[in-house]
């Protein structure tokens, strides 16, 4: 018997695990795109089935009209200005706690993880608090600032973790050909750290993307409402028809899914960076 | 072996050494204020809005915790300590901790542990891995919210797929209310939660894994150790630091949970999946007690800190000594 022989057979009971494991994951997603292709009354009367015949208005319906391009160009804009906000100021300050000696850098970089610790739904009630009284709500601030804000803990942990490793011979080289501090941060830091970025900006759009709490509570206009809001405000309306709900559901989870399909690495590894260096 | 002396780097012999800092004291405190204030003005835009943002509500939920108040004006009825000795009095509240350690219970004996199990799997070279990886990971980006809707439509009482599924199978008993039943809520979330989660950790375990050095296994086969050995005194040790992050996570969100019970039960039926967090929202944004609803968020806060502080000192802090302890005390 050789090796390639006796590794088949031994990983033939590994395969039906990953199987069995697999198909408890997947099938809750195939269902929801396959019932999204009948009628409700077709998936009452067929629910395991493939669809017989396949009816594609509940999907049409949907991407027809315009609030589902609404909720993503919101979902899109909120993310993107969450991102841009919150990677400038974390690079800044973690710029400054990797490459600067000063007092009090200890106490401030302890302050910050703590801020780890502060739980969104925890946090969300005197924010809303503060908002109201700022004026912003039903604005798309009054999402991103906080969201940026929360953000900062975990993007100034990683960051600086990156910038930490940059050799320090660059930045004399960069002091004797004349840069100062913000020179050598704007013109080598930044684009020699442009993994680190990528990494913590896949970050921060995902979890701006799947924030549902606060703008559900700030945005009592649908004209600002993002997808999970969408999502629930739908399921709410349309509770009796549960085919067309299960296609929106579909809808909502492609830009998160495509998204991950061509962000994985940075995903993956700012997770667990996050995690290990958090 | 390593040199600190390397002669060979690029400075000619025209550059020639840094003039020596310092001078006259008055200049050298002078840039160092200087250098004080470059290093913190870089800090101003994190501090402006961390402080604005996140400090400044926490404080001023500390501050209405002490008050009787509606939410609107400011908060004027001072009842002292009430709110909090409410709370625990309180059945709901109480229930929320029952609740909450119920979860975490589960997760350490059941997720963490399936998680470990998936990531050695997928960590052999077995064809198809990385589509396993790649699916068993993928409900993590998807929203609390959509993940859901889904399994509220799924686990459906009599028409979900569930049901009909374990109807196919002549399991009919098994399958029932799920959510809407006060029995089997709780199981049937965390069954949700395990199907959302589980790849995150899966996937530390796999970071994890792929940084123990090959040949540490390696001598471990030549000294003849079996895989179950390999695993109990190779890869256990060297993956705990990775297991102790992902226990604490994994706490951590238990008592911060929110969103996905929020949207497939809302805490019912009669409370009987209430979170702390979904108690908290409650009465801030249904029943306007916001001097309360700001005692329990304090409440929350105060028990991730505890537990973070402690868990820390206690479980964290070996992994800076056990480097040395283990190596010391021999094959314990």
């Amino acid at each position: 018997m050789t090796i390639g022989q006796k590794r088949r057979g031994r990983s033939l009971p590994l395969h039906v695990v990953l199987v069995a494991v697999g198909a408890v994951m997947g099938v809750p997603l195939l269902y929801a795109v396959f019932s999204g292709f009948k009628s409700t009354d077709q998936l009452s009367r067929n629910p395991i089935g493939l669809p017989d015949p396949w009816v594609s208005s509940n999907y049409t319906g949907i991407l027809g009209s315009g609030d589902f391009w609404r909720m993503l160009g919101n979902s899109t804009l909120i993310a993107v200005g969450t991102t841009v906000l919150v990677v400038a100021v974390s690079a800044l300050a973690a710029f400054s706690f990797a490459r600067f000696a000063f007092r009090g850098r200890e106490a401030l970089f302890t302050l910050f993880t703590m801020g780890l610790m502060f739980p969104f739904a925890v946090a969300v009630l005197p924010l809303f608090l503060l908002l109201r009284s700022m004026d912003l709500l039903d604005n798309p601030l009054g999402v991103i600032l906080p969201q940026a804000a929360f953000g900062l803990p975990m993007t100034i942990v990683i960051l600086r973790g990156f910038f930490r490793e940059i050799p320090a011979e660059l930045e004399e080289a960069a002091t004797l050909d004349g840069c100062g501090p913000f020179g050598f941060f704007w013109r080598i830091l930044l684009p020699m750290a442009r993994p680190a970025l990528g990494t913590v900006s896949v970050l921060a759009v995902v979890g701006s993307w799947n924030n549902f709490l606060l703008p559900l509570l700030v945005f009592s206009q649908p004209d600002w409402w993002t997808i999970p809001v969408g999502v629930q405000q739908f399921q709410g309306q349309y509770s009796s028809d549960t085919a067309r709900v299960f296609a929106y559901l579909v809808l909502a989870m492609v830009p998160a899914l495509a998204f991950y399909s061509v962000a994985e690495r940075q995903l993956v590894g700012g997770l667990t960076a996050g995690a290990t260096k958090g | 072996m390593t040199s600190t002396f390397l002669p060979d780097k690029r400075s000619g012999p025209d550059t020639a050494p840094p003039a020596p800092a310092g001078g006259p004291a008055p200049g050298r405190a002078r840039r160092r204020v200087l250098h004080w204030l470059t290093a913190v003005s870089f800090q101003v835009p994190a501090l402006a809005l961390f402080g604005l943002l996140v400090l400044l509500p926490m404080l001023f939920a500390l501050y209405a915790s002490f008050f009787r108040w509606g939410g609107f004006g400011m908060p004027s009825d001072s009842i002292g300590a009430d709110n909090f000795t409410r709370l625990f009095d309180d059945p709901v509240f109480l229930g929320d901790l029952w609740r909450c350690l119920v979860l975490v219970v589960f997760s350490l004996a059941l997720q963490l542990p399936f998680a470990l199990a998936m990531a050695v799997l997928l960590n052999q070279r077995l064809r198809g891995r990385a589509f396993y990886r790649m699916l068993f990971f993928a409900p993590y980006i998807l929203s609390e919210v959509i993940t859901g809707i889904l399994f509220s439509m799924i686990f459906a009482p009599d028409d979900g797929l569930a049901d009909h599924v374990l109807g196919g199978v002549g399991l009919d008993g098994i399958g029932g209310e799920w959510f809407s039943d006060p029995s089997t809520v709780m199981a049937t979330v965390f069954l949700v939660m395990m199907w959302k989660y589980f790849g995150f950790h899966m996937m530390l375990y796999l970071a994890g894994l792929q940084s123990i050095p090959a040949e540490l296994t390696e001598a471990a086969i030549v000294d003849g150790a079996g895989p179950w050995q390999r695993f109990r005194n190779v890869t256990l040790p060297l993956l705990a630091p990775t297991l102790r992050i992902s226990v604490f996570l994994s706490v951590i969100g238990s008592i911060q949970l929110f969103d996905l019970v929020w949207v497939i039960t809302a805490g019912g039926p009669d409370h009987h999946s209430e979170t702390m967090a979904i108690t908290m929202f409650q009465y801030g944004f249904k029943r306007y007690q916001v001097g309360y609803a700001s005692a329990i968020s304090v409440v929350i806060f105060g028990i991730s800190l505890v537990f973070a502080l402690a868990y820390q000192r206690f479980v964290l802090r070996r992994d800076l000594e056990g480097a040395t302890t283990t190596m010391r005390g021999g094959g314990q």
